[in-house]
C-alpha cells in the first residue's frame, strides 16, 4: 500500500533542478535560542531565518512550503497553504506543504501552546513576501524595467506591455538562500484573495474515502508488527518471564526483554496481540502501592512539597473591600484519550534509524531516541505523520521510543508499534490535577477591590527532551532517569497559565505553588493549566457578581479596560441573547465566561444553556454561543471548527472526566471506566462568531476555548440549581448532591 | 484458508478463525478506514456493514462472515467519484483529526440505507456507540443530515434520468 512520500532533499536537487544549494536548519532546538533584539524577522524566522527553510520554487515552477509544525487535526497545513499562496500570489492548488521532518524542515521545537499560526504562520507569511520581492526584482533586472512597474499574479511578474516571466523561470540558484530581512512587504488585508476564505481542508477527502492518512496506515515492504507488555504499575519490576512458549507461538519474529521493557515482534497484527497476551499472562512483576488517594486530591495536593513564588502583585491601598467571600476548587487528574492508541513505525537501516511518528516535535524525539539509543542525532530522522488527535502530549513519544528500540533489535525490518486502548489509558501522561484557592472583596459599590489566586500544580510538560521522558527508555535495564520537572515560565506559564487576572482589579495577589512531586505521570494537556485557572477564575467572577446582585456580563465588562476582550464578551452576549435580568426556563440555567488565552493570544467568550434534571441531577448542555477574536483570520471555517471543538471537548472534561486508581493501578483503562461525551449529550446547537481583525497577528486558536467553556457550563449549572459546585468533573452524581443538600 | 467478500470482491484469507474482521481488513486486504480504537467494542471507529448492518469490525471474529458481503468505506466511493455520504462530509468539512469519521460514516451509511429519512433524534440514537474526541459532533450531525438530502437527490436523479438531462 501507500507507503508515506519519501522526499530526499538530495534526491530532489537532483533531478528537479531546484534553486537551492544547501539546506539551512539551526541545530539547537528553536526554544533554547535566547530571543534576538528587535527589529528580528517574524515568527519562527527568528530561529531559522533562511527564506529557503521555509520556501523552495523549482525550476519548473512548482512550490513546495515547509512548517515544522505537524498537523495534528487543527487544519493549519490548509491555512499556511492559504497564507503561502496569498503572499507569493500563486493558485491555491499549486502548492505542496510538507510538515515537520527532520530532514526536510526547520526546527520549530513543539507544535504546542496554539503557538502554530504565530510561529509558522507568520514566518510563511513573510518568507513567502519576501520571496515574492526577490523575484519581482530579479524580473526587474532582466526586464530592465523598474521593479515598481512589474506586478505579480498566477506564479509570474507580469510587465506593463504584458511580457511574462514565471517563477520558475525567474529563480536562480541561491536566491532564496538568504536572510530574511527584519521587515517584510506583506499584502493589504483588503486585496487578500486566499486568505480569509474558508478554503476546504486538503487533508478530508483522504480521510473520508479511506486513503493512507495515518502512522497506523503506514505498511513499509516486509513490516513486523510489534506489541510492548508494560508493567501493570508505575513501579513494577518485572522479576520472572518464561518467553519460551511465547516464541513459539505462529508467526512471532522475536520476544524482547530489555531489563522492565518487554515486547514481542510477529510477523501479522493479531499473531502480535495473542503473542502480547501470552507474554502479559508469563511476566511476573512485583509492584508497590504508591499512589495517593484519589479522592483526597485536595489535600494530596495542597499537602505536597511546594516551590511557592509570588507571580504577581498589584496593589492600591485605597480600595478597600467590604465584603469578602472565598472558594476552592479543584480539577482532577484527567486524560488526552485519544481515540486510536498511539503508534509508529521504526526501520534500523545500515547504523541509520527512521522513525515515522506522530509526535508533536520532530527534533525533539529525534534528540531523545538518539540519547536513548547511544546514537548520533544526526543517524536518526523523525518523520511526522498524522495520527489521532492528541490534544497534547499523549503516547506519542513512547511509542515512537517503543518502536526505535525494537527495529534496532531487528535490523532492516520496518517494526509497527500499536499500543493498545489499555495502554494508552493506563500510561499516557495525563493533564495534572490542580487546586486552586481564591478569596476577594467588594466594595461598596459592588467592585472588586481585592483579588487572591493561588494554584498549587505540577508542571505542565514532561515532553522529551531527554531519554529520561520516553517509558521504554525509563524501562530499559541500564534505564535513563525521568528529568527533574521545571515550572514552564511566564508570560506563557504552565501550572499558573492564566492564573494572573486579566481583569482590572486594584489589589491582585497571586501565588503559585509548584509541585515538583509527581504521583501519577503527567505532562501537557490542551490549555495546560488555562483550563483550570479560567475555570476558576471565571467561577468566582459569578460568584462575586451574585455576591455584588450584579448581571455576569456587566460585571465583567464593569472590570474589563481591554477592547478585544471587551468585542467578544459583547459579540457573545448579543449572539446568545443574553439580557440582564432573563431567566433561564425552568430547570435551566445561563452562564457566561471569558478569558484571554495565555493573557497573550486569541480571546473567546461562551455563553451556555445548561438544563439539569433535578430529580437524576444529569446536566445537558442544550446550546454554546462563543465569540472568538484570534488575529487576522486565515481560515474563517477552520476557526469556528476548533471552536466548536473546544467547546464540546472542554464540556465531556467539565462534565465526566476523571482518571481513577487505586494504591498501586491506574484503573480507569477504557472507555467503560473513562467515560466520555457521547452523541446522547450533544447540544442542540452550537453557534461560533469569528471577529476578525485584518493585518493583525495571528494569535492561534487550539486551546482558546477550553477554560471559557468550562466555566460557562459550570455557571449555567449554578444559575439552573442554585448551586455552586466547585470540584471537576461537575458529575451527576455531585449535582444531584448539591441539589439534594 | 476463508473467502471473505469485502467490497464486492473475493478475498482468500489465511488467517485464524477468531481473528477480528479489523485485522483481516487492515493486516491482510490493507484497507485503511475502518481503525483501531478500543479493541473492545467501546468506541466504534473499525464499524463496517456487513449484509446491511453496522457492525464492530474489532470485535466481530473471521469465522462468522463466512458467505456475508462486508462493505468498508473505500467501497462507497472515491476522492473522485464520492458517494453521497462522502460528498457530505466533505461538504461539511466534518471532521477535525479524522479518526473516528470512517467509522461514524458507516453506521451513518447503515442507518440510511434502511431509514432514508430519519430524525435528528434518531440519527444520534444510532451514533451513539462512537466516540469522538475532538468535538466535531455538530458537524457529523450535520453531515448525515445532509447526507440525507444528497441521497435523495441522487435517488430522485436515478429513478427519472429523462429530467436530470
Amino acid at each position: 500500500m501507500n507507503a508515506p512520500v519519501m522526499l530526499d532533499r538530495r534526491r530532489v536537487l537532483a533531478g528537479g533542478g531546484a534553486l537551492i544549494v544547501s539546506f539551512s536548519l539551526a541545530d539547537a532546538f528553536a526554544q533554547d535560542q535566547p530571543a534576538a533584539p528587535p527589529p528580528s524577522p517574524s515568527g519562527s524566522l527568528k530561529t531559522s531565518p533562511l527564506l529557503d527553510s521555509w520556501i523552495r520554487i523549482d525550476a519548473d515552477g512548482s512550490i513546495t512550503v515547509f512548517t515544522g509544525k505537524a498537523e495534528l487535526g487543527q487544519g493549519f497545513k490548509t491555512a499556511f497553504q492559504q497564507i503561502a499562496a496569498e503572499e507569493l500570489d500563486v493558485p491555491f492548488e499549486s502548492l505542496n506543504v510538507i510538515t515537520a521532518d527532520t530532514r526536510l524542515t526547520a526546527n520549530e521545537g513543539y507544535t504546542s501552546g496554539s503557538n502554530s499560526m504565530k510561529e509558522s504562520g507568520t514566518a510563511i507569511q513573510n518568507a513567502s513576501a519576501q520571496a515574492r520581492a526577490l523575484l519581482l526584482t530579479e524580473a526587474a533586472r532582466r526586464l530592465d524595467l523598474p521593479a515598481e512597474t512589474l506586478r505579480t499574479e498566477n506564479g509570474a511578474v507580469i510587465a506593463p506591455d504584458g511580457r511574462r516571466l514565471g517563477y520558475g523561470a525567474l529563480v536562480a540558484a541561491d536566491m532564496l538562500h538568504v536572510q530574511a530581512q527584519p521587515k517584510s512587504k506583506l499584502k493589504d488585508p483588503s486585496s487578500f484573495k486566499v486568505m480569509g476564505q474558508p478554503v476546504p481542508r486538503v487533508d478530508i477527502p483522504a480521510k473520508v474515502t479511506g486513503g493512507a492518512a495515518y502512522v497506523q496506515d503506514v505498511r513499509l515492504p516486509g513490516m513486523a508488527h510489534a506489541r510492548v507488555v508494560r508493567p501493570p504499575s508505575y513501579q513494577a519490576r518485572l522479576t520472572d518471564c518464561d518467553t519460551s512458549a511465547v516464541e513459539k507461538l505462529p508467526g512471532v519474529v522475536r520476544v524482547i526483554r530489555d531489563g522492565n521493557f518487554l515486547a514481542v515482534v510477529a510477523r501479522k497484527e493479531f499473531q502480535s496481540i495473542k503473542a502480547m497476551n501470552a507474554l502479559s499472562a508469563a511476566a511476573k512483576w512485583k509492584e508497590t502501592a504508591a499512589l495517593p488517594k484519589q479522592d483526597d486530591l485536595l489535600r494530596v495536593l495542597t499537602s505536597l512539597p511546594s516551590q511557592d513564588s509570588t507571580i504577581f502583585e498589584r496593589t492600591d491601598p485605597s480600595a478597600l473591600g467590604q465584603k469578602t467571600i472565598e472558594a476552592t476548587y479543584t480539577r482532577p487528574y484527567q486524560a488526552h484519550g485519544s481515540i486510536g492508541p498511539s503508534c509508529a513505525v521504526a526501520q534500523f537501516t545500515d547504523g541509520a534509524m527512521t522513525v515515522w511518528t506522530h509526535t508533536q516535535g520532530v527534533y525533539p524525539d529525534r534528540q531523545a531516541i538518539a540519547e536513548m539509543l547511544r546514537m548520533p542525532p544526526a543517524s536518526v530522522r523523525c518523520i511526522h505523520v498524522e495520527s489521532s488527535g492528541c490534544y497534547g502530549h499523549n503516547g506519542a513519544d513512547d511509542a515512537a521510543a517503543d518502536a526505535a528500540l525494537i527495529a534496532r533489535a531487528l535490523p532492516g525490518t520496518p517494526v509497527r508499534v500499536q499500543w493498545m486502548r489499555e495502554q494508552e489509558h493506563a500510561w499516557e501522561p495525563f493533564g495534572p490535577a490542580m487546586v486552586t484557592k481564591l478569596k476577594a472583596s467588594l466594595d461598596g459599590a459592588g467592585v472588586i477591590s481585592d483579588w487572591n489566586f493561588e494554584v498549587w500544580s505540577n508542571t505542565h510538560s514532561m515532553r522529551p527532551g531527554g531519554a529520561g521522558s520516553m517509558l521504554a527508555a525509563q524501562h530499559m535495564a541500564q534505564p535513563f532517569t525521568v528529568p527533574a520537572p521545571k515550572p514552564i515560565p511566564l508570560p506563557e506559564g504552565g501550572g499558573d497559565r492564566n492564573a494572573i487576572p486579566i481583569y482590572k482589579f486594584p489589589n491582585v495577589h497571586v501565588v503559585h505553588h509548584f509541585i515538583p512531586a509527581m504521583p501519577l505521570r503527567i505532562s501537557a494537556m490542551r490549555s495546560l493549566g488555562a483550563y483550570h485557572n479560567v475555570f476558576s477564575t471565571e467561577s468566582f467572577m459569578d460568584e462575586l457578581a451574585v455576591a455584588a446582585g450584579a448581571d455576569p456580563v456587566e460585571f465583567r465588562l464593569k472590570h474589563l479596560d481591554d477592547p478585544r476582550g471587551r468585542d467578544v464578551i459583547e459579540k457573545a452576549a448579543q449572539g446568545f441573547g443574553w439580557q440582564k435580568g432573563r431567566k433561564a426556563p425552568q430547570g435551566h440555567g445561563f452562564g457566561f465566561a471569558f478569558a484571554r488565552y495565555k493573557n497573550l493570544a486569541a480571546y473567546c467568550a461562551v455563553a451556555t444553556e445548561v438544563e439539569v434534571n433535578r430529580e437524576t441531577g444529569r446536566p445537558r448542555l442544550v446550546r454554546a454561543v462563543a465569540a472568538v477574536d484570534s488575529g487576522q483570520v486565515v481560515n474563517p471555517d477552520g476557526l469556528i471548527n476548533q471552536i466548536e471543538g473546544a467547546i464540546l471537548q472542554s464540556m465531556s472534561w467539565t462534565l465526566y472526566e476523571s482518571v481513577t486508581f487505586d494504591d498501586t493501578r491506574i484503573t480507569s483503562i477504557d472507555w467503560q471506566t473513562y467515560p466520555i461525551l457521547r452523541f446522547d449529550a450533544v447540544p442542540d446547537s452550537v453557534e461560533v462568531h469569528v471577529i476578525n481583525r485584518p493585518g493583525q497577528p495571528f494569535l492561534g486558536s487550539g486551546e482558546t476555548g477550553q477554560g471559557p467553556a468550562a466555566a460557562s457550563i459550570a455557571n449555567a449549572i449554578a444559575d439552573a440549581t442554585g448551586k455552586r459546585l466547585r470540584h471537576l468533573p461537575l458529575t451527576r452524581k455531585r449535582i444531584k448532591d448539591a441539589i439534594d443538600a | 484458508m476463508m473467502t471473505l467478500k469485502v467490497n464486492g470482491q473475493d478475498h482468500e484469507i489465511d488467517a485464524d478463525p477468531d481473528t477480528p474482521l479489523l485485522y483481516v481488513l487492515r493486516d491482510d486486504i490493507q484497507l485503511n478506514a475502518a481503525k483501531f480504537g478500543c479493541g473492545l467494542g467501546q468506541c466504534g471507529s473499525c464499524t463496517v456493514i456487513v449484509d446491511g448492518n453496522a457492525v464492530l469490525s474489532c470485535v466481530t471474529p473471521l469465522l462468522l462472515l463466512e458467505g456475508k458481503q462486508v462493505t468498508t468505506l473505500e467501497g462507497l466511493g472515491t476522492i473522485e467519484a464520492p458517494a453521497p455520504i462522502q460528498r457530505a462530509f466533505m461538504e461539511e468539512q466534518a471532521a477535525q483529526c479524522g479518526y473516528c469519521i470512517a467509522g461514524m460514516m458507516m453506521r451513518a451509511q447503515a442507518l440510511l440505507q434502511k431509514n432514508p429519512k430519519p430524525t435528528d433524534q434518531q440519527i444520534r440514537a444510532e451514533l451513539e456507540p462512537h466516540l469522538c474526541r475532538c468535538g466535531t459532533h455538530m458537524r457529523i450531525l450535520r453531515a448525515v443530515h445532509r447526507a440525507i438530502r444528497l441521497m435523495d437527490t441522487a435517488d430522485a436523479a436515478s429513478v427519472a434520468p429523462g429530467r436530470a438531462q
